[in-house]
């Protein structure tokens, strides 16, 4: 070997060591508001981590769900981290698609999690995803609108509150409806809403034998009940609204009430977006004395596929972004107001956040209401408040979504579609190998 | 001579190939304006249609957000790279197919063309799974084999029909001249169906620069084209139409604007009958 093999070999060498060095990290996730804000904050993490960089994968939520499933199922290794809902994490940490986050650092205090959250994330006692944001669900109401009705909104409603409320606001000749709710057809749409709501009713999916429990009472008042109070006091077309539909009926003051996500609560009370800005309170999701709230839980979480080979630099990233020096940087950059909801308990003793997010109180008060573990006010065999975490869940829940929106919309009676919905799953879960 | 044609006629035929045209036109117009609304104007009840606050604060958004070039130099490189492979493939062996038919032909047509049939989610797990084990995943080269092969079909399909139309007493006659097969292909054959392979070529252009399952599916940060750069502005919670719009806009202008420039060979080339 000649001296200039010698010198060129040392020098690709140092070169490959260099390149080794550098790590980029791919993250995956959704466009939603928070996680857009933490992608234009991430140069506070590459300053302090020089070495790692990071590629940013932003998708619509059901092409992330798809993409990174298939990317997962096949361990393609394209993601470093991926951004997933709490329905997801059990099925996957069960898989083994999933590391658990040992190595968080010491300062990243994971008792600091609010426990609902955290509670869903962890399997077999090992946390296999960190929460970005955390949110449930509750009513949002127009205090204006209640006020000239005569009508005082408590703390914690009940269902027959809210459905006696909204026959009285609505006024349809001047387009205000009394309940906006969700219709659109979809697991994590109308399903969302009504399984949880079922909860509230003492409805469950499934006995704790799996078979499918539609043609019980308990569904059948449910259904009854959402159909009858849509028709009376919802708005024109409501088969076909989902959240985003709601949010904006909501915000060009069109509905005196709504139940949804937490999260909706920012977008609701900022005047930059909302003609109703000033007028909106909050209240817990609806009861009807049996012990369980209509209110759900539901969490955008980071997770690091198995088989990723940048496990160190994805924990550190995962540690920086849902730790609590992350919420700071966001208040210090935005505002309180604009900080990651519903992950951490310190979050809601900071008095300037409560200060901040009208809101606060009532986030914390009803993600602590939920209890994914416990959903029903009977015992089920699976754990989610809104969903039930079983890989089957999405086509099925879907399907059954569909036949509660066509109930909605009229196009069948309520019976038919709990007939429906009773076929269906019973096929699937059969098919599944639930039901022996 | 012309035929006569009377003025009540005339009206009624550009009257309705306005409508046609407007209605087809519509939602791109739409798209367009609502790119230039705020997020509340977007979703206002009734719409506006001219009259608001014009704002192209959607466009530096989606700018600032994204690295708009970089997704473009993809779907440039995977468009016209998928249908010029195509096209060296097909032009062989559309010829074969339109001046050496066999009883089989026919057959070999139809077969081409029932891989169209299938739903291409269907094979999405094995392509992922040869793809990650060829290393394949998120690269420009890969997308551009996809889409090729999706491609050709119908590739091979446009051109047969084009060959068809063309004579093959004058590709006999260079032949006795003596040119080589090669020759004949590309300078007799070539230039008579050069409107053909034209508007084969643009619509090629679009059908990939438009294709957003595979483009979706197998990129990742790095190859990945316009139709993901879409994707990445449509938002579960919260309003997005207007940003939505602006990078619809972005995406699409580049293909129109061909488009647009090359209407006259397209509509040539869709029209082309017997050589005049």
């Amino acid at each position: 070997m000649n001296l200039r093999t010698f010198l060129l070999g040392t020098c690709s060498a140092v070169a490959l060591a260099g390149l080794a060095q550098a790590e980029t990290l791919t993250i995956a996730t959704v466009n939603n508001g928070d996680m857009i804000r933490m992608q234009k904050l991430t140069d506070d993490f590459t300053s302090k981590n020089p070495d790692i960089q990071l590629e940013w994968v932003t998708l619509e939520e059901n092409v992330l769900r798809q993409r990174v499933t298939t990317d997962i199922a096949t361990k393609g290794g394209q993601y470093d981290i991926m951004t997933i809902g709490t329905y997801e994490v059990p099925i996957w940490a069960k898989q083994g698609w999933l590391l658990p986050l040992d190595n968080l650092g010491a300062d990243y205090d994971v008792d600091d999690l609010l426990p609902a959250i955290r509670s869903g994330l962890t399997i077999d006692g090992k946390l296999y995803a960190a929460p970005f944001y955390g949110e449930s669900s509750m009513v949002m109401y127009r205090k204006d609108l209640f006020e000239k009705a005569g009508l005082t909104m408590p703390d914690a409603p009940t269902w027959d509150f809210i459905a006696d409320a909204a026959r009285k606001i609505t006024d349809k000749n001047n387009e205000v409806y009394g309940i906006c709710l969700r219709g659109k057809a979809g697991w994590g749409e109308n399903m969302a809403f009504l399984t949880a709501t079922a909860n509230a009713f003492g409805a469950r999916w499934f006995d704790e034998k799996w078979q499918p429990q539609f043609d019980q009472p308990e569904w059948k008042n449910t259904l009854d009940f959402y159909v009858k109070l849509m028709n009376d006091a919802g708005p024109p077309g409501a088969s076909s609204n989902g959240f985003n539909e709601n949010l904006s009926l909501f915000q060009t003051g069109k509905c005196a009430m709504w139940i949804d996500a937490t999260v909706a609560a920012s977008f609701v009370t900022n005047p930059k977006e909302s003609t109703v800005a000033d007028k909106v309170g909050f209240a817990l999701a609806p009861d009807t004395g049996l012990g369980k709230r209509g209110n759900w839980l539901w969490a955008w979480n980071l997770a690091i596929p198995a088989g990723s080979q940048k496990t160190e630099a994805a924990e550190k990233f995962i540690a920086w972004a849902t730790g609590k020096d992350y919420l700071k940087l966001v208040a210090e950059k935005e505002g309180w107001a604009n900080v990651p909801p519903g992950t951490r308990t310190s979050l809601y003793e900071n008095p300037e956040y409560q200060k901040a997010a009208p809101f606060a109180k009532m986030t914390l008060d009803s993600i602590n209401a939920a209890d994914p573990k416990n959903p029903a006010v009977k015992p089920v065999p699976y754990v989610g408040v809104q969903f039930v975490a079983i890989p089957e869940f999405q086509g099925l829940g879907t399907a059954v979504g569909q036949v509660f929106s066509a109930a909605l919309a009229g196009q069948m009676s309520v019976d038919q579609a709990l007939a429906s919905a009773q076929q269906l799953s019973t096929r699937e879960m059969t098919k599944a190998g639930y039901i022996k | 001579m012309a035929r006569n044609v009377s003025t009540q006629r005339k009206v009624v035929v550009t009257v309705v190939a306005w409508t046609i045209g407007i209605l087809i036109f519509f939602p791109i117009l739409w798209t367009f304006l609502t790119s230039f609304k705020t997020e509340a104007q977007a979703i206002a009840s009734p719409p506006a249609f001219l009259f608001f606050d014009w704002t192209t604060e959607n466009y530096f958004e989606v700018q600032s957000r994204s690295n708009y070039f970089k997704h473009f130099m993809n779907s440039v490189v995977i468009s016209f790279g998928s249908t010029l492979i195509g096209l060296i493939i097909a032009i062989p062996s559309a010829w074969a197919m339109a001046f050496a038919p066999t009883k089989r032909t026919k057959d070999v047509l139809m077969w081409m063309l029932s891989t169209k049939m299938m739903p291409p989610v269907g094979v999405l797990v094995p392509m992922y799974l040869m793809y990650r084990n060829s290393g394949l995943l998120d690269t420009r080269i890969g997308l551009v084999i996809v889409l090729t092969l999706i491609n050709l079909p119908i590739i091979i399909w446009m051109l047969y029909t084009y060959f068809k139309e063309i004579p093959g007493e004058i590709l006999e006659a260079a032949r006795m001249d003596g040119a080589s097969l090669s020759k004949e292909i590309i300078y007799v054959l070539t230039p008579m169906a050069i409107p053909g392979i034209a508007s084969t070529l643009l619509l090629n252009i679009i059908l990939a620069w438009n294709e957003a399952f595979w483009t979706l599916n197998l990129t990742a940060a790095k190859a990945a084209p316009l139709t993901a750069f879409i994707a990445s502005y449509s938002s579960p919670e919260g309003l997005f139409y207007a940003k939505l719009s602006a990078a619809s806009t972005m995406a699409i202008a580049p293909i129109l604007i061909l488009g647009w420039f090359s209407q006259k060979q397209l509509v040539r080339g869709l029209t082309f009958g017997a050589v005049k």
